[in-house]
């Protein structure tokens, strides 16, 4: 439900940047979404729509990609993907690692004209 | 033509947030975020540690509702300078809305101030509130298995709480399961369990609280 929120900043951060570089308009907002978060994307593109009626995001595209969890293990120092929720280093068994990538929430880029 | 923008979604919570513990570190104020679902025990939770920490502490309290004011009215009764905010339908709350009631209370007479969040384990969990300590709440009727469900609330909770701790033998509940889960994602966390009436299980989260805010106040 905070979708709404969300998606008024993404509208607002956009507009910000696309205004700097003088565009007319937006076509395209790529964003960097973790997998630690509770985004809904068909959510978003929806409110989405309908908050940026009459913007200079008005009709543009939100590409989202999903960024794994990703941690790494306090004794090996190497990174893995959590795959199938289990978070254990894949050489040493170990359980003692740390979060490394999964809670993004970005704005990457803007495809404007 | 593409333009890198490479900025946080979340930035200006983010930056409202800083500007609050700002202003709480200026004050020696330590600040709590309680969290977790309708009716895992919050309320109850708060009202035990106001009864443990009154007597050397100025504690206030912010309660976060969509409706109702029911909450507050019951911190008030105790003495303590309580605020409810309703959000009308919102899932959370977000940095702003505490800025935005913060003259309400006396920060020069306030040591602890504990916001209880709105009853939910998914939203809040993104926002921060100027807070130096979140506690996410689970009790046991919930279910062993909600860290796997909601694990952003748990992988950022300081503390987390095994609330109605003496309803384990009525309920499937696997401890170790849910444990073992949240160090997964959170290694650093303390874990507390409290029953639902005896106040002295509570002890040991007084100390924990009592041990952070010497940091603070």
């Amino acid at each position: 439900m905070h979708e709404y929120t969300i998606t008024r900043s993404i509208i607002n951060i956009s507009i910000e940047e696309a205004k700097k570089n003088n565009a007319k308009s937006i076509t395209e907002i790529r964003l960097e979404v973790g997998e630690l978060t509770g985004l809904v994307p068909d959510a978003l593109q929806i409110y989405f729509d309908m908050i940026s009626q009459g913007t200079l995001a008005q009709g543009a595209k939100l590409i989202i990609k999903k960024i794994p969890i990703k941690f790494k293990c306090r004794k090996c120092l190497i990174e893995n993907e959590v795959k199938g929720g289990i978070y254990r280093c894949p050489i040493c068994d170990s359980r003692d690692i740390f979060i490394t990538a999964g809670n993004e929430y970005m704005i990457d880029s803007l495809e404007v004209e | 033509m593409e333009i890198k923008v490479v900025r946080q979604i979340m930035e200006w919570n983010q930056n409202c947030h800083e500007e609050l513990q700002k202003i709480f570190n200026e004050n020696n104020i330590l600040c709590i975020n309680v969290m977790g679902s309708p009716g895992a025990g919050k309320t109850t939770l708060i009202t035990r540690l106001i009864e443990s920490l009154n007597n050397e502490y100025n504690i206030g309290v912010i309660e976060a509702d969509i409706a109702g004011k029911v909450d507050a009215e019951k911190i008030s009764d105790m003495g303590i300078p309580v605020v409810q905010l309703n959000t009308e339908g919102a899932c959370h709350i977000e940095a702003e809305s505490i800025k935005n009631i913060l003259p309400e209370f006396n920060l020069e007479k306030l040591d602890i101030l504990i916001i209880e969040n709105i009853g939910n384990l998914v939203c809040p969990a993104e926002f921060d509130i100027g807070e130096h300590l979140k506690v996410a709440i689970l009790s046991v009727p919930e279910g062993d298995d909600k860290v796997i469900k909601y694990p952003l609330m748990f992988s950022r909770a300081d503390a987390l709480i095994i609330s109605k701790y003496d309803l384990k033998k009525y309920f499937e509940f696997d401890e170790e399961r849910v444990i073992n889960c949240t160090l997964n994602i959170n290694r650093g966390v303390e874990i507390f369990r409290v029953d639902s009436r005896k106040n002295e299980d509570a002890n040991k989260i007084i100390s924990w609280i009592k041990a952070k805010s010497n940091k603070y106040n």
